[in-house]
């Protein structure tokens, strides 16, 4: 919700700072300091969730321990937990535990966090990835259009539909989906995954309902996991669309005023032979960004449309956490959200800067 | 020179309300014509306006255009652009696509304008590379515009420009952007095409002592009219003032994309 | 966007007038500082009057959207909703803008290890997923407008620091610096009196940019419980509290979303229309 257009543009520039780098020195190099600059980013991470740790007015001893503990009782969990110690060494053992993919108990569940997140993570994958295909096919698509006919209709309505989308709450534009679709015009089911009738049925196999549901061969499975799925993947593709469109329409817009596009129609070829085989193989690593940063904040945006659809994914696991107070949840949900997010960023500036090699000047 | 190309009548060019080109006419036959003028005369508005490539908000408001017995209109371009007229701009840096290969750039007036296989795609455009002067065509074919040096850009884009056969040739200031050394290897290339192939060529450029050497006639523009035409011979002892003054600023790679001179603006204000 | 960008104050002001979307969103922001300070003037009720008699009552002359679950007016909440709304938008303005500007400032003056250090800061900051950690910050502090405007101001400066860390290295390396330094005056002062006018066109459209969505964040944040506490008026909230009858009383969900989704439209424009004014290579 907070990803704006000049944020994107800059994180552009910085992958054609890496493109420039790697020509520079090399790719080996260049994978290196990239693996660096991810650690670094990822340390950070953690760093600030442990700070928030130890910001919180909840004590971690009591909530252990409860409230009517013993003194002794307390100084012994105290001491187990290591609370004693400097917060350097605390942090450090957390640092490694986190490391190791303990991420502590859930008091909510009662579970460990880490397998609480290996359950729900692949709901969240799932219409993350669903949405940013639609967002990401309709966006690219009018982004271009709008930039082919720059100043028409379409033009204007690509700037409403981004300015809408930038403007929109999603949690509000979800429960009105569900009011019109689902409450009055019954086409489509409400929130959840799949309907009653399968849920505690299906065998998870691959945890994606989607594929689930289509290898139990039974349709009607497959057609509930398909509805259930396309009110939150609308609402979060909108979300997507909103910068996608903004954000191609730009870069594309920029290279049609570059001259090679003038030659290329001199040489005879037409406005859709110029955008498709001239200008996109020029926005490429500009067109991937735009979509990979989108992807990235829809695992953001899922937290509110999760909730708001009861979907079973991380990000409703992060509210429910969120609701009883329980620290190791939020933290374990936040620090896994926020990986993905980092990682799929810096893996994008890396991917760029490997596709840019050798044909740029 | 019976052999009438290009026609162009009254053409006017304008943005918004400012008239940009005021009705000029002129023809090209299988000759090489220089169109010479100071900055902002107009002349690759004239050109682009040939080929109706205009930039945004500048449009053609009148005149006629004829290519052979083929009225060019400002719609209907099918099997003209790359096929019958080329062009070659400026600077290859900027009018070579950097994400494509020069081979695919070069060929890729014959697969808008041919039925030919991509085989013999490939053999027309390693022949034409090797007529522009690639020692190595292979070589050439494969690299991107950004491996190859800028008169070696140049000559890439020229073949890709002639690889159709068009009639007519049309190169705005197609060497200003390189080095000096380089100007006459290219001019010679696009004067021996020329000569070979029997097109015509229209050749925009700020240097009258490089038309007067390559061109046979030369047109004179002023303010978007023509103020003069004589044969590239006589620059030397031409009689309007416009033109003289012309020859006398000798252009140089410092006074290049600048205006004449205030002295010279004013004794030429009609 | 992050080279020289002109100051021309008055033309410019010109052009904004005449772009009607950002005179739109100009108006709503206006309307909306109007409404915040007269809404115990505007609204008919006492936002907070509770009638249980007369729950949920549907739209009508006296109640114009109705009432809630609590029998409150739903127009006086709208109008007092406006409050934390706008106190958050000024908080988190004054917190990240002058912050990045700081870093980026000291980091460009100082040059060397200082710029390297704070730069790879602000690299890493700007790659954290704000929106999350915002919830996560507020979750775990304990909500409140404070600590959800501080949540989003900390992981907010970044931009601004990038922005500014170019400008002043722009002066650092011009000549009359150290002329200005030779007699005597110091560069402190005229790295604030000179980059400052240089980065603020660049930083009002960002922070108006931003702060759209700083808007959604803050919804987001009262949508789940997270924001100002009850039973405080807040558009967030209010759009959760008629999740529950969203079928049967609409409005009640419909309204606060609305005036959420018109504030944050009100800075987008705004900020679009002042990107055609102060940075005319857009587009
Ligand atoms: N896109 C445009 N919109 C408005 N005016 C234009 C545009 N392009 C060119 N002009 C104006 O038209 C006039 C002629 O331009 P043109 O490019 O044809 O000059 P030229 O003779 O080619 O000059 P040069 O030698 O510098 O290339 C100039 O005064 C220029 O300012
Ligand atoms: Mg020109």
């Amino acid at each position: 919700m907070l990803n704006t257009a000049s944020e994107t543009s800059s994180t552009i520039r910085v992958a054609s700072r890496w493109f420039g780098f790697s020509r520079w020195r090399g790719a080996g190099t260049a994978v290196v300091r990239w693996l660096g600059s991810v650690a670094l980013t990822l340390f950070g991470l953690v760093l600030v969730t442990f700070a928030m740790t130890r910001l919180s007015p909840v004590d971690p001893v009591l909530q252990l321990v409860g409230d009517h503990a013993s003194a002794s009782t307390y100084a012994a969990a105290r001491l187990e937990l290591g609370l004693d110690r400097p917060l350097a060494v605390q942090f450090g053992r957390y640092l490694v535990r986190v490391g190791h993919g303990d991420l502590g108990q859930a008091s909510s569940t009662g579970q460990p966090v880490a397998a609480d997140i290996a359950r729900t993570f692949s709901a969240t994958l799932e219409l993350a990835t669903v949405a940013i295909v639609i967002g990401a096919a309709s966006g690219l698509a009018l982004g271009i259009i709008a930039a082919m006919r720059s100043g028409g209709i379409i033009d204007a309505a690509a700037r409403i539909v981004s300015l809408v989308g930038y403007s929109i709450p999603i949690f509000w534009l979800g429960l009105l989906f569900l009011l019109l679709f689902y409450a009055r015009l019954h086409w489509a089911p409400g929130p959840g995954r799949l309907d009653v009738l399968y849920q505690y049925t299906l065998r998870p196999v691959t945890g994606f309902a989607l594929i689930d549901t289509a290898l139990s061969g039974t349709a009607g499975a497959f057609r509930s996991a398909v509805a259930h799925l396309v009110l939150p993947a609308l609402v979060l593709a909108l979300y997507a669309l909103a910068g996608i469109t903004r954000l191609s329409r730009g870069a594309v817009l920029e290279q049609l005023g570059q001259e090679y596009v003038l030659t290329a129609r001199a040489k005879g070829a037409g406005p859709w032979r110029v955008v498709f085989v001239h200008v996109l193989p020029n926005v490429t690593g500009p067109l991937l960004t735009i979509v990979a940063l989108a992807y990235a904040s829809l695992l953001e945006g899922a937290v509110l449309t999760e909730t708001v659809f009861a979907w079973p994914g991380i990000g409703r696991y992060l509210t429910v956490a969120l609701f009883a107070g329980d620290t190791a949840a939020i933290l374990g949900a936040t620090l896994t959200i926020g990986s993905a997010f980092i990682l799929l960023n810096s893996l994008t500036d890396l991917a760029v800067a490997r596709t840019g090699r050798g044909r740029d000047r | 020179m019976t052999d009438v190309l290009l026609r162009v009548e009254a053409l006017t060019v304008a943005a918004g309300a400012a008239t940009l080109v005021g009705g000029i006419s002129f023809t090209v036959g299988r000759e090489k014509l220089a169109i010479v003028g100071e900055s902002g005369s107009g002349k690759s508005l004239t050109a682009r306006a040939i080929i109706g490539l205009l930039p945004p908000g500048v449009r053609r408001t009148g005149g006629r255009i004829a290519l052979g017995d083929r009225i060019l209109t400002t719609t209907g371009w099918q099997g003209v652009r790359g096929r019958r007229i080329g062009f070659v701009p400026q600077d290859p840096k900027y009018a070579l696509n950097p994400a494509h290969r020069i081979g695919r750039q070069v060929e890729e007036a014959l697969v808008l304008h041919s039925r030919l296989s991509a085989g013999e795609r490939r053999e027309r455009a390693l022949d034409m590379l090797h007529r522009v002067g690639f020692p190595d065509p292979q070589r050439a074919y494969r690299a991107y515009p950004g491996e190859v040096s800028g008169g070696m850009g140049q000559r890439a884009m020229i073949a890709a420009m002639v690889i159709a056969g068009p009639d007519l040739l049309i190169a705005d200031e197609p060497t200003s952007a390189l080095d000096h050394a380089l100007r006459d290897q290219i001019l010679d290339l696009l004067g021996g095409l020329t000569d070979d192939t029997g097109m015509g060529l229209v050749l925009i450029s700020h240097d009258l002592r490089q038309v007067a050497r390559f061109a046979d006639r030369v047109l004179v523009m002023q303010r978007g009219i023509l103020v003069d035409r004589l044969d590239a011979g006589a620059l030397a002892q031409a009689g309007h003032p416009y033109t003289r003054a012309l020859w006398r600023a000798h252009p140089s790679a410092a006074s290049y994309g600048t205006r004449l001179p205030e002295a010279i603006e004013e004794t030429l204000q009609p | 966007m992050m080279a020289t960008m002109p100051t021309a104050p008055s033309p410019g002001l010109a052009r904004l007038m005449r772009s009607p979307a950002a005179l739109f969103g100009l108006g709503m922001i206006g309307l909306m500082i109007v409404v915040a300070v007269l809404a115990p003037v505007l609204a008919p009720f006492d936002p907070n009057l509770q009638d249980i008699a007369n729950r949920l009552a549907r739209p009508s002359a006296q109640h114009w959207l109705g009432t809630d679950g609590f029998g409150r007016d739903q127009v006086s909440r709208l109008f007092y909703g406006v409050r934390p709304t706008l106190l958050l938008v000024i908080l988190v303005a004054a917190l990240m803008a002058p912050l990045g500007v700081a870093v980026g400032v000291v980091a460009g003056y100082c040059g060397g290890l200082v710029e390297r250090a704070l730069m790879r800061v602000t690299d890493i900051v700007m790659s954290f997923p704000r929106l999350l950690l915002a919830f996560a910050f507020v979750a775990i502090l304990g909500p409140g407008l404070i600590n959800g405007g501080l949540a989003l101001a900390l992981t907010s400066w970044p931009a601004y620091a990038r922005q500014a860390r170019v400008e002043t290295v722009a002066l650092r390396d011009h000549d009359y610096l150290a002329a200005a330094e030779m007699v005597g005056i110091r560069g402190w002062r005229l790295i604030v009196g000179h980059v400052l006018p240089l980065v603020l066109p660049s930083t009002i459209i960002r922070l108006a940019l931003d702060l759209a969505g700083i808007i959604l964040a803050a919804a987001g944040l009262g949508f789940l419980g997270l924001g100002v506490r009850p039973p405080t008026a807040e558009w967030g909230s209010m759009v959760a509290d008629g999740t529950p009858v969203i079928f049967d009383e609409w409005w009640l969900t419909a309204a606060p979303g609305c005036a959420i989704f018109l504030a944050s439209l009100a800075f987008n424009l705004l900020a679009d229309g002042l990107r055609d004014v102060l940075d005319p290579r857009h587009d």
